[in-house]
């Protein structure tokens, strides 16, 4: 257990250092960063000067070494639209961001949860059809689509909520639903599909032959095996809702790290960009390091085994 | 859907060697006892049509503007006119006539996003899965990597850092992509490395590019081609979302993307110049979800989707 909790947390380390090569090569695509930066008529002399105050003329392995020096210190570099610690700009909108991906997780597995464990145990009920039926939306409605139908729904003809920003506690519901429908979606099949294997299982015949009631099987057995399949899609879904909210941030003005990446882009702020993409990363490898030590403390198989 | 399904593969006796046309009325009649593949495949043949044949369906020049007939109401409302079904854009070019020309891009981006990213997934996954070792631990890490950095992120770097064409977008689609591919297939050959027939094959002399084309190959056809279904869907999806932000096919090439991104700016007022769009990808995604899971069904008996 402590050897495997220890090898993740090296693999862990491996692989933000591999993101921050991908990420600081991924800019020199072009082959030259200052012509990516600065505005298209911007004379020579300008771009020679920009490569001078960047650092751009130095030998690449110099410029890797220092960025990466920066970064182990929490120094993403100076953001060029705003001109201050890019660190800075993206702490601010870090809150944001987990606050309407951890909502939009909730959400989805409150009402995808029972759908899937109820549906599974029944196949053909109604609530089964039920959830076969919001499997499919989630995967056919795309969620930039769907947030501007629920503003024209929801905020533009009925008024209920606002159309953007996050000045009430309101204003979390729109991009929240947008955001979660597909995840839902994902989870009740998986929910659905995990129920229906394990109610097959021989241990549950077992059970059920020895006169233990339905409910007990179903708490004890069922959803104690259905929460082991969840926890590992859980921290997957998570992460995917921290990175995919970059369209609902956008249509809905949310000051969060998506939105900042738009406008980060649109005014070539390069420094900043790659600041995002590694936070962005960085939880991700963070998220996924946290489900598989869960995993390993609640499967007696990882527990007990390496 | 709710009602009960029946198990899909014949007998294998029904399944012996057959001329092309028994295959296909083989595929028939699979197709027939399955409601969401036929509903599925008939939706694919469409839109497949559709996208060949838009010069000669769309009743209009998808780029051409018309500023004395703008942001014409669909035909079911008050002041629609038949003559624009699904009315007009803000510059007067028929909404219908553009729905049916993006299906050309998305369908484009989908296939051969899909067809490089398999290209490359089977390659890497099938060295890395046969040969093991330090190949394999290499490749391994670069695919953990890449799965590592959020994919809409990453999509939307590079996008914005190599500008916009279809070919560039197709190339991002198709390496990003090929990791899953590679995982997918590299798991599959580390199960069919231990089966039975590799074995015998191996004893029986059969050298390793002859175990890797004739053995195993042929059975990673069925879960790659599923998969493929599900990525073209996924790629359509993020191809109108790299539009709507601006950053796929040039804004002059009628795609959904680029019509929804339109769309928004006018959304509380001309509403339809936004939903139209989407419901497109709705269908599209729909079509290829169905087929999906019926491949799976068909291609993987051990998978299927209602036990």
């Amino acid at each position: 257990m402590q050897r495997y909790l220890i090898s993740r947390v090296i693999q862990s380390i491996f692989l933000l250092g591999g993101v921050l090569v991908v990420v600081f090569f991924m800019i020199r695509l072009t082959g030259d960063p200052a012509s990516l930066m600065v505005s298209r008529n911007a004379s020579e002399e300008m771009r020679e000067a920009f490569r001078e105050k960047m650092g751009f003329n130095r030998p690449l392995y110099v410029q890797f070494s220092d960025y990466l020096y920066g970064v182990l210190q929490g120094d993403f570099g100076n953001s060029l639209h705003f001109k201050q610690p890019a660190r800075e700009i993206i702490l601010e909108r870090l809150p944001a961001t987990f606050q309407l991906a951890t909502i939009a997780l909730l959400g989805a597995v409150i009402i995808a949860v029972p759908i899937g464990i109820i549906g599974g145990s029944n196949p053909g009920s109604f609530v089964d059809s039920l959830g076969r039926a919001l499997g499919l939306l989630g995967q056919t409605i795309p969620n930039f689509w769907l947030a501007l139908i629920l503003i024209l729904v929801f905020a533009v003809n009925l008024r209920w909520f606002p159309t953007f920003g996050r000045d009430s506690y309101l204003s979390v519901v729109l991009p929240a639903i947008a955001l979660g429908l597909g995840s839902m979606g994902q989870l009740v099949r998986l929910t659905r599909s995990a129920v229906l294997e394990i109610r097959n299982d021989d241990y549950i015949r077992t059970a059920k032959s020895k006169g233990i009631s339905q409910l007990k099987i179903g708490l004890r057995h069922i959803a104690r095996n259905t929460s082991l399949v969840l926890i590992s899609v859980i921290g997957v879904i998570y992460s995917y809702l921290l990175g995919g909210s970059i369209y609902i941030e956008i249509i809905f003005s949310w000051p969060g790290l998506g939105s900042l990446l738009e406008q980060a882009i649109k005014s070539r702020d390069f420094p900043l960009v790659m600041g995002i993409t590694i936070t962005f990363s960085f939880f991700v490898i963070f998220i996924n390091l946290l489900t598989d030590i869960a995993y390993a403390f609640i499967d007696p198989r990882i527990r007990y085994g390496g | 859907m709710a009602v009960a399904q029946q198990p899909v593969s014949l007998g294998d006796d029904e399944y012996e060697e057959q001329g092309a046309w028994q295959r296909l009325a083989y595929i028939g009649r699979l197709l027939r006892r399955d409601r969401g593949g036929m509903i599925g495949s008939v939706l694919f043949v469409l839109i497949v049509l559709t996208a060949m044949f838009a010069p000669v369906i769309a009743p209009h020049d998808p780029l051409k503007q018309n500023l004395r007939a703008a942001k014409q109401p669909p035909a079911w409302t008050e002041e629609g006119t038949w003559e624009y079904p699904l009315g007009t854009d803000n510059l007067g070019r028929d909404m219908f006539s553009r729905i049916i020309y993006g299906t050309r891009v998305s369908l484009t981006v989908g296939f051969f996003g899909v067809l490089i990213a398999c290209m490359l997934g089977l390659i890497s996954g099938l060295v890395a899965g046969y040969r093991g070792g330090t190949i394999d631990n290499v490749l391994m890490s670069i695919i953990n990597l890449f799965l590592a950095i959020p994919y809409l992120v990453i999509v939307v770097v590079i996008a914005s850092i190599l500008g916009r064409s279809l070919f560039i977008v197709i190339l991002i689609f198709g390496i990003t992509d090929s990791p899953l591919f590679a995982r997918v297939t590299r798991g599959e050959v580390l199960r069919i490395r231990q089966s039975g027939y590799v074995e015998s094959a191996r004893s029986a002399g059969a050298s390793n590019f002859r175990i890797q084309f004739d053995h195993i190959l042929p059975n990673l056809i069925g879960p790659l081609i599923t998969l493929a279904t599900f990525e073209m869907s996924a790629m359509i999806f993020y191809e109108a979302g790299l539009g709507f932000l601006g950053l796929s096919v040039p804004p002059s090439v009628p795609s959904w993307g680029n019509m929804l991104a339109q769309g928004r700016k006018y959304l509380d007022i001309y509403p339809w110049i936004a939903i139209y769009p989407g419901i497109a990808i709705a269908i599209t995604a729909l079509s290829f979800n169905l087929l999906g899971d019926w491949l799976r069904d068909v291609l993987d008996p051990r998978l299927r989707r209602s036990r």
